[in-house]
């Protein structure tokens, strides 16, 4: 038994989500490989040796993995899975990307965003958006799962795993990587951070929410999110939405400002560890899934959360 | 130009998905359903292609049961120009789905497969990389900026952390994301000429795909129930419990 499970890295660095599958991989059981392709990742792979419990490292490079290109990275995954009964992806946007590929090509089903690992052909995953959570036991013969990280606790470092370069496959011949414009935010990927703060339609104009939310996250160090009524409103930008059709969200902290607490809303953050509402209804549904309440007009508790934040050291 | 849409129809958005009591899968009886949301962006972008020039012909195409005809009848009213149900009632998963979209689109073939990222009832979010690997056509997943012209098609996608932006040659599979466009609604005379506009239905097993389950359910629960903590009177009471809590 063998498992292998793809690295998450931003060609810099390497993600923690990697470690968290890994985590997955180990309840799958067997020996555990990470695969780190990309355009140039000799640092990424080193630190991918360190995870604890790691067998060993594969390196491949070539541009098209480094831009993430998914026939490229899926064709490398294809190539060695002769070796492996189950190949484990972080559901990020790039897993997501290729890894359904990759069943498609092994002609086995893929089981997405999984969320527990009950046996090595038995998995549990969320479905309509979380409201329910579907347990399901693969017949073929090599499972293809994507694992939502969060749902994982990281592998500890220690490890000291070989590393081996595999070859790259050549570059897809019908598509063509143009350009990537990744924002350089100082703030945390909304589906990565440990806090969030998300404001709703209270806020009443792109320029109140700015005003309101964005502060408080900078303070924070937090990322920033909306509810769809807000994104729908112009707002927030769209990138921000966090609910069933915009990101699914599970940080330690959330923080809901003006934001009722719709179906759409809540199927995207409440998985989160700890959450607040704020909102001047005392009845709006936020509150029933929020371990802390405020029922107060956002226009005054911002601001004493701010002060209230200062006077605590923050 | 001819673009191939498939749409799913699904729980309504808005409707709370209930699990079953005897944990075999989610209640649909009496259940307001609709079209898939990123289905309907695909719809809107496929007959936005058209109302340019680009695209001729926009054929909408479903695999469901017998009323999933309803959810074509709402894609032709939004301007597609004829519908393909693939009628069954079998719940098929991603794969036989691709399998499934592989046959029509062997007999339809169309330029460009624009669909939805995801269905928001199995949330797999699988069918168009799986469809684009089978037909060996190239991939261009959550767009949020589609241009076609000179037999490419040039994609901006949603990443991690950003934008991407790809070129795919033709025929190719496109993806659609939220940011893409906001799906009009459609309106009453629409509504009446797409009951006049061709819906084709063909049975599942006249199509020779191979749609044996890969997975067996074993159970569908409840997600772990939170439960209303408590109310808090000032924002100083709320950093010294978030403190408490471990969270700051």
């Amino acid at each position: 038994m063998a498992v292998l499970v793809i690295a998450d890295h931003d060609n810099a660095t390497l993600k923690d989500n990697t470690h968290k599958v890994v985590t997955a991989a180990q309840a799958i059981g067997g020996d555990v490989d990470v695969l780190v392709a990309g355009a140039k990742v000799g640092d990424i792979a080193a630190a991918a040796a360190k995870i604890a419990g790691v067998r060993k490292v594969l390196t491949a490079e070539s541009a098209e993995l480094g831009q993430g290109i998914a026939e490229a990275v899926a064709d490398l995954i294809v190539g060695l899975a002769g070796g492996y009964d189950a190949i484990l992806t972080p559901a990020t946007s790039q897993g997501k990307n290729f890894s359904p590929r990759v069943a498609a090509k092994l002609d086995v089903a893929q089981i997405s965003d999984v969320t527990d690992v009950v046996s090595a052909d038995t998995f549990t995953h969320p479905i309509y958006a979380g409201n329910a959570m579907e347990t399901v036991q693969s017949g073929d013969a090599k499972k293809v799962l994507t694992v939502r990280p969060t749902a994982f606790k990281a592998a500890a470092e220690g490890g000291s795993a070989k590393v081996e370069s595999v070859a790259a496959p050549g570059a897809p011949a019908k598509v063509h990587f143009v350009d990537q414009k990744i924002v350089k935010s100082a703030r945390p990927d909304l589906g990565a951070a440990k806090i969030v703060v998300s404001g709703g339609r209270a806020m009443g104009s792109a320029e109140e929410f700015q005003k309101v939310i964005e502060p408080l996250a900078d303070k924070l160090g937090a990322a920033v999110g909306a509810s769809r009524a807000a994104v729908d409103a112009g707002y927030a930008p769209n990138d921000y939405q966090v609910g069933q059709t915009g990101k699914v969200v599970a940080p330690e902290l959330y923080i809901a400002i003006g934001i009722s607490g719709a179906i759409q809303h809540l199927a995207g953050m409440k998985d989160s560890k700890v959450i607040v509402a704020i909102n001047k209804d005392g009845d709006a549904p936020i509150f029933q899934v929020a371990d802390f309440g405020l029922v107060s007009d956002y226009k005054t508790a911002v601001p004493d959360l701010m002060a209230a934040l200062t006077a605590a050291g923050k | 130009m001819k673009v191939l849409v498939p749409v799913k129809r699904v729980i309504d958005y808005n409707v709370k998905a209930r699990v079953k009591s005897d944990q075999t899968g989610v209640d649909l009886a009496n259940v307001k359903m609709s079209m898939n949301p990123f289905c309907e962006i695909a719809v809107e972008e496929a007959v936005r292609l058209k109302e340019k020039g680009v695209a001729t012909e926009v054929v909408a195409v479903s695999v469901g049961p017998a009323q999933a005809s309803e959810t074509l009848r709402t894609a032709l009213a939004m301007g597609a120009d004829r519908a393909i149900l693939v009628q069954t009632d079998q719940d098929l998963e991603p794969l036989a789905v691709a399998k499934v979209l592989k046959a029509i689109i062997g007999e339809e073939s169309p330029d460009l497969v624009l669909m939805g990222k995801q269905a928001i009832d199995g949330d797999n979010n699988a069918v168009g990389q799986m469809l684009s690997a089978i037909l060996d056509w190239p991939q261009a997943t959550f767009a949020s900026e589609i241009t076609v012209a000179g037999g490419k098609a040039k994609v901006t996608r949603e990443v991690d952390g950003g934008l991407q932006t790809l070129e795919v040659n033709l025929p190719a599979v496109v993806t659609a994301d939220l940011r893409l466009n906001e799906p009009r609604y459609a309106s009453l005379p629409n509504i009446m000429k797409a009951k006049k506009k061709e819906l084709a239905v063909k049975e599942l097993a006249s199509l020779g795909a191979d749609t044996a389950p890969r997975l067996k359910v074993v159970k569908v629960t409840e997600p772990p129930k939170r439960t209303a903590g408590i109310k808090v009177e000032t924002a100083g009471d709320l950093v010294t419990n978030l403190k408490t809590a471990g969270v700051l």
